[in-house]
């Protein structure tokens, strides 16, 4: 497929362990389309976040492959925009010294990129707050900013780990919200883990379903609600459905928070 | 309390404490080679300052202190960062480093004297030398304690290992280093005094020495009322340096905020 971003194919990761090796990842196929919002919803230890770094280009496979845009991911790349579960800012720089940071590290020139990031420090709603520091942010604003980070160096690919896992649960939906629209306004390809059925429903276009030990991806469910999704959508019968589906899978193999 | 308040109350409870040593020695007839009114310990200040006799000899201390800060500073940190980034290094050199640590420095002041001699190379070779371990113990924690978070996003930024030593680990390891120097600089003071007091033309350390000789006690209080006076005001520049870099330290900020 040549309009996919990612295109994984029999990837498989082992770690070797006391009790022998355990398989985190075992021959993981799948791709990613243009401007696709795909999210991986699995429990804890199902290898969703080995499958990230990897993506990321920070941890190696052991067999199989990873391409993106056409070309293997063999190590670091400058095209692809990363957000954590905590915001990991560097209370030393300032909010728009923390999102140029891509910037600096990639030798790309702050002078061409400054109104870039103010641009879109203004589309996740931080205007004003450039020359403020991260201890001065709340938990919400602070995810911004990282995401801000991910985006300004204009990446192929947006992964993102639980990126609102350590946030309260009306922020967490709130940032849902706003994740969607600036996914809208920016067209960005995005990998977006979780272990929230309902969020990665309501954010979506397809869910990943995965189940550890050894890490397999188990369903690929399409979500075809119309955008933008109100937070509504979330007491429709159809997404009822689909996260009826997805936890199908969990509450046979035991359990999931969500 | 209002500050006023306090001000005039710890002026009061000084002239009150005061007052009872003086009345004390007078009444008890204390002899003054044992505890010197504190009427003999101004009277015994007025004239070391008036005559320039203080004041020559803290310009000996003070340059051996302040060189040999920073010269013991500038080598634990050097080396400090040697051990902290090099396996190598590490591994050849922690020994050695370890074994001269568990030595008491000061025993070392009359071997130093007789290799570097009377005049101030060897008071700043002693003042170095114990302000070198707080600096390279701190200097090795400060950057070993990087994030991993922190780590695992440059490296997904394709940093190299240089950048995210100057972009990461060394600002990560600033509040350590000047924890460092703050010991380091209190430390510096006391091997300068070491080190006059085994041998030395000039310093405070050989006046003390010398007062000693001659039982003028009140002296040897004027003497370590400046001393005491002196290590205030060093410490105090280095806390105004570190208000200055660590402006977005929390630790510091709560000491702000007290």
């Amino acid at each position: 497929m040549s309009s996919s971003v990612i295109a994984v194919d029999a990837l498989t990761k082992r770690y070797a362990a006391r009790t022998g090796t355990v398989s985190a990842l075992e021959e993981i196929s799948f791709s990613v389309g243009e401007g696709e919002f795909v999210a991986v919803v699995g429990p804890s230890g199902c290898g969703k976040s080995t499958l990230l770094k990897i993506l990321a280009g920070i941890l190696p496979a052991s067999a199989g492959e990873a391409r993106l845009r056409g070309t293997a991911i063999a190590g670091p790349r400058k095209d692809i925009g990363v957000v954590f579960q905590a915001p990991v800012l560097f209370p030393w720089r300032s909010v728009l010294d923390n999102v140029l940071l891509p910037i600096d590290v990639q030798g790309l020139g702050r002078d061409g990129h400054r109104q870039d990031a103010m641009d879109l420090l203004n589309l996740v709603g931080l205007q004003g707050f450039e020359g403020r520091y991260p201890w001065e942010l709340s938990g919400g604003m602070q995810q911004r900013v990282a995401i801000t980070r991910a985006l300004v160096h204009d990446p192929a690919l947006l992964l993102m780990d639980e990126p609102f896992g350590a946030l309260d649960a009306m922020t967490r939906e709130l940032m849902n919200v706003e994740l969607q629209r600036i996914w809208m306004e920016k067209k960005k390809t995005v990998l977006f883990i979780t272990h929230s059925i309902p969020e990665a429903v309501f954010l979506a276009d397809r869910v990943l379903v995965m189940t550890p030990r050894p890490g397999k991806i188990l369903e690929d469910v399409r979500v075809q609600s119309a955008r933008p999704r109100s937070l509504d959508i979330m007491n429709t019968p159809e997404f009822g459905d689909h996260v009826r589906r997805i936890r199908v899978h969990f509450n046979v193999k035991g359990g999931i928070d969500a | 309390m209002s500050r006023a308040r306090n001000v005039a109350l710890s002026v009061v409870l000084f002239i009150a404490l005061m007052s009872v040593w003086e009345a004390g020695v007078r009444m008890f007839q204390v002899p003054q080679f044992i505890l010197p009114a504190p009427s003999k310990v101004a009277e015994a200040l007025w004239r070391g300052l008036a005559s320039g006799i203080y004041v020559e000899n803290l310009y000996y201390t003070l340059v051996s202190t302040v060189l040999g800060f920073l010269l013991g500073s500038a080598l634990g940190f050097g080396l400090g960062t040697g051990v902290a980034m090099s396996r190598r290094f590490e591994f050849f050199l922690y020994p050695y480093i370890v074994m001269f640590q568990s030595l008491p420095k000061i025993a070392l002041a009359p071997l130093i004297v007789i290799w570097f001699g009377l005049g101030l190379s060897s008071k700043i070779v002693n003042a170095a030398l114990v302000a070198f371990f707080p600096l390279l113990v701190n200097t090795i924690v400060g950057l070993k304690s990087a994030d991993e978070d922190r780590v695992s996003l440059m490296r997904s930024l394709a940093a190299s290992e240089k950048q995210i030593f100057w972009m990461l680990r060394l600002p990560n390891a600033l509040p350590f280093v000047m924890a460092g120097l703050d010991v380091a600089m209190i430390f510096a003071l006391i091997g300068a005094i070491v080190g006059e007091f085994v041998g030395a033309k000039h310093g405070l350390g050989m006046l003390i020495q010398s007062m000693n000789f001659t039982m003028d006690v009140s002296g040897q209080f004027s003497v370590l009322l400046i001393l005491s006076v002196v290590g205030l005001i060093l410490n105090r520049c280095i806390s105004f340096i570190r208000k200055r870099v660590l402006f977005w330290d929390p630790s510091e900020k709560e000491k702000v905020e007290a």
